[in-house]
């Protein structure tokens, strides 16, 4: 320990307001990183006490217990016993509980009590517990812990003040813990009678709680309510993000022309500049506005304390098919992103039940489909009323129906084939319902943004360059008529696969699109227009190219690339994300084998289908 | 493990299995018992508070097929599957 210094770690139980703590110390000087090798997050951030000292925090993961099931729990306690390697032993350990949920937060509390460690108690959420008419003895709970307590409300400025001013004293004595080796009955007991000693309260239940759940509970209506949300949430994400994502594509093109204007128009570096990284920088930022409006509803849902309520809705749904009401969230994210989606599943405790959702993660109909749904069904299925819907309108609804439908079957599948047939456990908490906190849902949007910037934005940049390496070189040779891309490595990668593909109706163009289309699959239509010969910004070539393709193309070739795109794992980002999140490159060739096994049977039987009845 | 708690003998009057408990009645836990040995899920309920003397009740239960099911212990709300609250005996002192 320098003498400047301080290192401190936060704990608490999940729900506990740990992190909003942790927020209102820090504020936006944080650092988050995962723990080497799992992927569990390791979050960091400094701050300057009133007396000049550097005060460094850690935010641990919640556990309920130190009797570790769950490798988040394992993780707090080596750390806190200064045991997990490349981490030094905290100086100071602040315990954090939910003044009003004392009863499951003070065993934790002796439990880390038991460490032998110095130990401050934060008692959080003070105005909560006050409105609920709970009084707390602070000095006789001090007294009878034998630790300092002090009260905070993490979520009001200032909240935090008095555990400021105390960390700023003198570290606390280590107090040796009365029973050392207690189990579960007698550290309960120890609770009761700690609670019957220095807490009063005046009633027992949580009307506010029983009369929101009443109804977003109710069999029917709790359905309904979260069908609605779903609806609203969906509409919102299209209809806001777009005029966002076209200004961001505008943007980056005109970034990307005038920084070029410098250079010969004809020059590899113009080209690697403009279609190479400007094309890749806007592949990624495009995508940005989905994702922070779909993740700041998940966001304002989940401080509410209404997702874990989903989680229960769908649970016997999901449970059924072979996953968990848990995989609701990561499942829903993916519909933006498969990449923040699968990021997500690290709520999840059971390790089948998560890998079973980020293996099925992938079939959620990602915002990168749409640009190519657009373009197919624009060009190929009539704009006509069936009933009172639209013909067109029917197929996107059934194209991303059997991306969902699929999923399910999948997960099915899966649960069939696996070893371990031990129960898998849900034992969720639902947290109290609250009003969201402004900064606590704007700090996590943009950490988000930040992950998802770095993820990436480097793999889909470095991609979309190495493909515009393979799709320009060998060049064109003289005297050639076609267009330059039928020249290059790709080119010949399309040729090539074209043999592959012509069973499922797949011409040489689609092939060859298909390559650059591997980064990310919006890239794909661009591809498209580069083969077709034509020139300008992404939407002068789609535009252009619904007319041609619509001409050139079979009806059930277009069908066929459609369902195609229902399955295929055409975005190296998600299969790199993957690897991350399982440490398993076994893992990255299941999904990537599956999906492709899907795609091509889906396009083999629609295209040959199509064929037959036309 | 599973010491029978004896404290107060009105609690035996009809111990049922949680998971059979009728939705709103007050309840008093009884005992957790191992599905089979070193049983993980119930070694997590006893540190989740489910242990002999605890007041619990039967909140909601889910829309279909009635599972999971929403139990308040003490303040704090856990959703159980059928399975899980199974594992956990309780006395019902009549419905709320």
């Amino acid at each position: 320990m320098s003498a400047s210094t301080m290192r401190i770690a936060l704990v608490g139980n999940p729900n506990c307001g740990k992190t909003a703590l942790f927020n209102q110390l820090t504020g936006g000087r944080q650092k988050v990183a995962n723990y080497a090798g799992v992927t569990v997050e390791r979050k960091e951030g400094r701050f300057t006490a009133p007396s000049g000292r550097t005060l460094q925090i850690l935010d641990l993961p919640g556990a309920y217990s130190f009797d570790a099931t769950s490798p988040d729990e394992a993780i707090t306690r080596d750390v806190c016993l200064g045991r997990y390697p490349g981490e030094a032993a905290p100086d100071l350990i602040v315990c954090v509980a939910d003044a009003t949920n004392l009863r499951l937060h003070l065993r934790f509390v002796l439990e880390v009590r038991r460490l032998g460690r110095p130990v401050v108690l934060a008692l959080n959420m003070m105005d909560a517990a006050r409105k609920r008419g709970l009084v707390i003895d602070v000095e006789k709970l001090s007294r009878r812990l034998g630790v300092p307590v002090v009260e905070t409300i993490a979520v009001q400025r200032g909240g935090a003040r008095s555990l400021i001013e105390r960390i700023d004293k003198a570290v606390p004595d280590i107090v040796p813990s009365a029973i050392d080796q207690a189990n579960v009955d007698e550290l309960h007991a120890e609770v009761r009678a700690i609670l019957a000693e220095a807490v009063s309260t005046s009633r027992n239940t949580v009307a506010i709680d029983d009369a929101i759940d009443r109804w977003a509970l109710h069999p029917v209506f709790g359905l309904a309510i979260l069908a609605v949300l779903m609806f609203m949430i969906f509409q919102a994400v299209f209809s806001w993000a777009q005029p966002v994502m076209d200004a961001i594509t505008d943007g980056i093109t005109a970034l990307g022309v005038w920084t070029t204007s410098f250079l010969p128009a004809d020059s590899a570096l113009h080209s690697l500049l403009n279609d190479g990284v400007f094309a890749g920088l806007g592949a990624v930022l495009v995508f940005l506005p989905q994702i922070l409006i779909l993740f700041l509803f998940i966001l304002i849902l989940e401080e509410s304390g209404y997702l874990p309520r989903a989680a229960f809705l769908l649970d016997r749904m999901m449970f059924k098919v072979g996953l968990t009401g848990r995989a609701f969230i990561p499942l829903l994210s993916s519909f933006a992103c498969a990449i923040p989606g699968i990021m997500a599943t690290r709520s999840i405790n059971d390790p089948r039940d998560r890998l079973t959702t980020i293996l099925v993660a992938p079939l959620m109909t990602c915002s990168a489909r749409l640009p190519v749904y657009t373009l197919l069904i624009a060009a190929f299925i009539p704009d006509r009323a069936v009933g009172i819907f639209n013909l067109q309108g029917i197929v996107l609804f059934v194209l991303y129906f059997a991306g969902i439908f699929s999923a399910l079957g999948v997960a099915f599948v899966m649960k069939r084939f696996r070893k371990d047939r031990s129960e898998h456990a849900l034992i969720m908490e639902l947290p109290s319902y609250r009003l969201p906190n402004v900064r606590d849902v704007a700090l996590g949007l943009w950490e988000r943004a930040l992950i998802f910037l770095k993820r990436v934005g480097g793999i889909i940049t470095a991609l979309t360059v190495l493909l515009w390496f393979l799709s320009s070189f060998p060049g064109a040779p003289e005297g050639a008529t076609g267009p330059a891309i039928d020249y290059s490595l790709a080119g010949m990668l399309g040729r090539g696969l074209q043999y592959v593909f012509a069973p499922i109706g797949f011409n040489w163009q689609i092939c060859i699109a298909l390559v650059p289309g591997l980064a990310a699959r919006e890239v794909a239509v661009a591809a498209l227009g580069t083969v077709y010969a034509m020139s300008g910004t992404d939407d002068a070539v789609a535009s252009q190219l619904g007319p041609v393709i619509a001409h050139s193309w079979s009806l059930a070739t277009a069908l066929s690339l459609l369902a195609w795109y229902v399955f295929a794992p055409q975005c190296m980002s998600t299969l790199a994300v993957i690897r991350r999140e399982t440490n398993s490159w076994r893992n990255v060739a299941i999904a990537a084998g599956y999906l492709f096994g899907l795609a091509y049977l889906a396009s083999l039987a629609t295209y040959q289908i199509a064929r037959a009845l036309s | 493990m599973n010491n029978v708690y004896n404290a107060n003998s009105s609690y035996l009057r009809n111990p049922v299995r949680l998971s059979d408990a009728p939705k709103g009645a007050q309840a008093v836990v009884q005992s957790v018992t191992d599905a089979h040995p070193a049983d993980p899920i119930a070694q997590r309920l006893r540190d989740l508070g489910f242990v002999a003397g605890e007041p619990v009740r039967l909140v909601a239960r889910g829309p279909l097929g009635g599972d999971p099911l929403l139990i308040q212990i003490g303040s704090t709300r856990f959703a159980l599957r059928k399975t899980e609250a199974a594992r956990v005996e309780v006395t019902v002192d009549g419905a709320a």
